[in-house]
């Protein structure tokens, strides 16, 4: 599923609102988690899943292909995890086949 | 910096400012969005977002485990676990907005 397909299907569930505004939804939800981990803070949806940010130390790295040792930097690395009731569904039944 | 925890209610009142429906409606609205990624996740498929990230789900295999605390082993049943993978669009609005935080001067001593 991409993003359009997204916007397509909330648009259709909800008739009554324009798809520009559906749109909007979808990139203001988007833009709220971003903006919340870049600015250090955690978001977390019960039952969908937990984003936060981890800290990489900074670490000497090799060029995989030269063998060339490079010095990685510090860095922040955006992370998720799997809610707990998204875990159980994902596991509870075998996976359906879509309907086209 | 104290670290604040973002909940779907934030996420719901952004969207009522921004587009100017109901809160009760906003909030709904949000657990849409969720729900529809919910669901083809769990049918199996990937959640492909431009200039965000991609969810994917990973089936495992069944392995070996151990309990730490008494070192027995026991089996880990296959699962599917779900996987997020961010752009690299996030990454780095993440890595400039928490690098700019660090090089921000801290309280002056006085």
């Amino acid at each position: 599923m991409t993003r359009s397909e997204l916007v397509f299907k909330l648009s259709s569930a909800h008739p009554h609102l324009s798809q520009k505004d559906i749109e909007k939804l979808v990139s203001t939800v988007l833009r709220q988690i971003v903006d919340a981990l870049a600015a250090g803070d955690r978001v977390e949806l019960r039952g969908f899943g937990a984003f936060s940010v981890k800290k990489r130390e900074p670490r000497v790295g090799r060029n995989p292909r030269t063998g060339e040792s490079v010095d990685v930097d510090y860095k922040h690395v955006p992370f998720f995890k799997a809610g707990k009731q998204l875990r159980e569904r994902l596991n509870k039944a075998a996976p359906t086949k879509k309907v086209a | 910096m104290t670290t604040k925890t973002i909940t779907r209610v934030e996420l719901a009142d952004a969207v009522y400012s921004e587009i100017g429906l109901s809160r009760s409606e906003s909030a709904v609205l949000v657990e849409a969005v969720l729900e529809e990624i919910c669901q083809a996740l769990v049918k199996g498929d990937k959640v492909k977002i431009s200039s965000f990230g991609t969810f994917s789900v990973r089936s495992k295999k069944e392995r070996i485990g151990r309990n730490p605390r008494s070192g027995v082993e026991v089996p880990i049943t296959p699962r599917r676990v779900a996987s997020f993978k961010a752009s690299n669009l996030i990454k780095k609005n993440i890595n400039d907005g928490l690098s700019k935080a660090a090089t921000k001067p801290l309280a002056v001593a006085s």
